[in-house]
């Protein structure tokens, strides 16, 4: 599946395409299909994202996963640290980074 | 230290005001990112991998208490309560939002700090010796000289738009504890016979994709002609650069089409022609400079005894004080190295107390180290304990200096965009197995460094033993080199062979530090070793 992800214009947050806007989680990401570059190019025209672009994910049951490492560990923040990561309570958030 | 003037003072508010207005337009979508994205990096302003990322520049590495304790609040009240000391003297934050820039460029200019030439193609925040008006062994301090270069760099227009960054580094000292030769243009200041202040000069390193030490290019420049020959090198590179190629934009690569020999002889007839114009600084504004540089009222009489009856502070300060160019004086290192932590950050919380301990104990200066460690430059040999105990607690009095777990890393695709591969792991993994002191110090002098792609900023190149992380097919991988060195002996480290998995090249590592225990006659380090045996009995030892 191709998904989109990019960065929030003022706070610099990565955010991911949902579909009907753009979430911080990457499980809210949606398969944009043969549309990505159309809404890429609408979205950062409106300042809705900024610096964004289309990534290979992999579907699973807890929602897309970045094919690559780099966008995976945007998805949830450093791996060194867990205190700092999008979901720091989550003893697991981590486990399918590395 | 340097304190701004009106002139100063007043070219970096203006340049805070003009950003406030870069930022406002940008946000209310009056510029695209294309064109705010030059404007930004011209502030040191980076989109990283989790936001926007703010490298402040630290003039040759020197800072007061008052600025510390800003980096702290910087850190408190606009990123997550921390900062990351770089291997070129200055600090980012990694987690700051577009929006409150301008509002931290504004605090930062109330304490003479910015973030102007950490990014871009400009001639980059110069670096010195971090050891600089404090070193037993330098000739005079080397600092007066990079404010001097500073100030007639910056916003030069002729220096603006380069073809590539442009890194100077300076240094007053025969030990180079600065990798001079790592840079694109680097000074030594040396004496000649009639006893007269001038540089070595160094021309054409750089690390990246391409290594290449920089060649001495001038055994003597006589001091005052210095910002003529800076001219000249700028000018002969500009003439010439690669604007057409990334790969080929710095200054190293021209230098190595051209020839060592055939660049100095154009430089050498620029500078004849530019030496002409009459655009050196008069003594007098090198005087003005180096008034601020002056040091600090040490006192006379101190006694050099120290009482080591606790073992652990005798273990620390035979490992983390050098000698000091005043009697009774010590220089301290402070190790941002914790086993099991990350190289170079620092809390917010630790930055005010090293704030703390350097106004009760060190004249008020503090130094950042390259190797990303802080450095407390004037304490009296009888405040050796307070400082220790003061560091201890607050978790920075740990004993690593130049040893194996004081590694310099990236911080690698935990936090950057170009980044191929984690740096930081590989560094907590490798001084988590050689966390046993003794063990560390039975190893002796041990410079990992460790960068997570080619563009170097772990200084893998320079590394005794050097780790650079690449992607392979999408996974992790760390290719090993040995035999580097940033210092007066430098050298290219080479690489070994295959790459490794980040267990892996941890292993690989230890294999190599046995063989050289295994090797080493008495007094020699792994670098000598390794270079006295060559490098295959550590490739043997390292593949099998």
């Amino acid at each position: 599946m191709k998904i989109l992800t990019g960065n929030d214009l003022p706070s610099g947050a990565v955010i991911w395409w949902a579909g009907d806007g753009w979430s911080r989680h990457v499980e809210d990401a949606v398969d944009v299909g043969e549309a990505g570059e159309a809404t890429l190019t609408r979205e950062e025209g409106a300042r809705r994202v900024n610096s964004a672009y289309m990534i290979e994910a992999v579907a699973t049951p807890e929602g897309p996963r970045p094919a690559h490492i780099k966008d995976r560990i945007r998805a949830l923040g450093p791996t060194v640290r867990p205190d700092l990561t999008l979901k720091p309570a989550d003893p697991d958030a981590g486990s399918w980074v590395i | 230290m340097y304190k701004y003037d009106l002139y100063d003072q007043a070219i970096i508010d203006a340049r805070v005001d003009e950003f406030r207005d870069q930022v406002r337009r940008r946000i209310a979508g009056e510029i695209t990112e294309d064109q705010f994205k030059p404007l930004r990096l011209k502030n040191g302003l980076y989109l990283q991998l989790h936001a926007y990322m703010l490298r402040v520049a630290i003039p040759y590495g020197t800072l007061s208490s008052r600025q510390l304790r800003m980096l702290a609040r910087i850190a408190r009240t606009y990123d997550r309560g921390y900062g990351h000391f770089t291997t070129r003297q200055n600090i980012q934050y990694h987690w700051i939002k577009l929006e409150q820039a301008p509002d931290i460029l504004a605090e930062l200019a109330t304490v003479e700090m910015h973030a102007i030439q950490t990014s871009g193609e400009s001639i980059r925040n110069i670096s010195a010796d971090h050891y600089a008006g404090a070193a037993a062994d330098e000739i005079e301090d080397p600092r007066p000289w990079a404010e001097l270069l500073r100030q007639a760099t910056t916003f030069h227009p002729e220096f603006s738009y380069l073809p590539r960054k442009f890194k100077i580094a300076v240094t007053a000292s025969p030990v180079d504890r600065a990798a001079l030769r790592w840079h694109d243009f680097a000074l030594r200041i040396v004496r000649d016979e009639a006893r007269d202040t001038g540089f070595e000069v160094f021309a054409g390193g750089g690390m990246g994709r391409t290594p290449f030490l920089a060649y001495p290019i001038r055994a003597f420049l006589p001091a005052e002609q210095i910002f003529s020959y800076l001219q000249a090198v700028l000018r002969v590179w500009n003439r010439h650069a690669r604007r057409d190629n990334i790969h080929k934009q710095r200054m190293k690569i021209l230098v190595h089409e051209l020839g060592e020999a055939e660049f100095t002889r154009q430089v050498e007839e620029e500078f004849g022609h530019v030496l002409k114009l009459g655009t050196d600084f008069p003594r007098v504004e090198y005087e003005r400079i180096s008034a601020h540089f002056a040091p600090p009222p040490f006192e006379t009489g101190l006694s050099e005894d120290i009482d080591r009856s606790d073992p652990e502070f005798a273990l620390w300060v035979d490992r983390q004080t050098v000698p000091h160019k005043a009697p009774g004086y010590a220089i301290v290192n402070v190790s941002l190295k914790k086993v099991g932590g990350i190289g170079g950050d620092v809390s917010a919380e630790q930055m005010d107390a090293v704030a703390d301990v350097a106004e009760a104990f060190s004249f008020d200066e503090l130094r950042v180290s390259h190797a990303q460690n802080l450095v407390l430059p004037h304490v009296r040999k009888q405040d050796l304990y307070m400082v220790w105990q003061a560091l201890d607690a607050a978790g920075l009095a740990d004993i690593n200096l130049d040893l194996v777990t004081d590694i310099i890393a990236c911080p690698g695709l935990d936090y950057c965009s170009l980044a191929n591969a984690r740096s930081i792991p590989v560094a907590q993994k490798i001084a988590t197995r050689f966390a046993d002191l003794d063990r560390q110090l039975d190893v002796g002098e041990l410079k990992i460094k460790v960068s997570g792609c080619i563009n170097a900023c772990g200084h893998h190149h320079a590394g005794h033993i050097g780790i650079l992380g690449v992607d392979r097919k999408g996974t992790e991988n760390y290719q090993l080199l040995l035999g580097g060195s940033g210092a007066e002996d430098a050298s290219p480290a080479k690489i070994t062979g295959p790459g490794f998995d980040e267990d892996g090249i941890v292993d690989a590592v230890e294999r190599a530090v046995e063989r050289y225990r295994a090797l080493r006659d008495p007094g020699e380090r792994f670098l000598d070793t390794y270079r006295r045996v060559g490098f295959e009995p550590f490739k043997e030892a390292i593949y099998g």
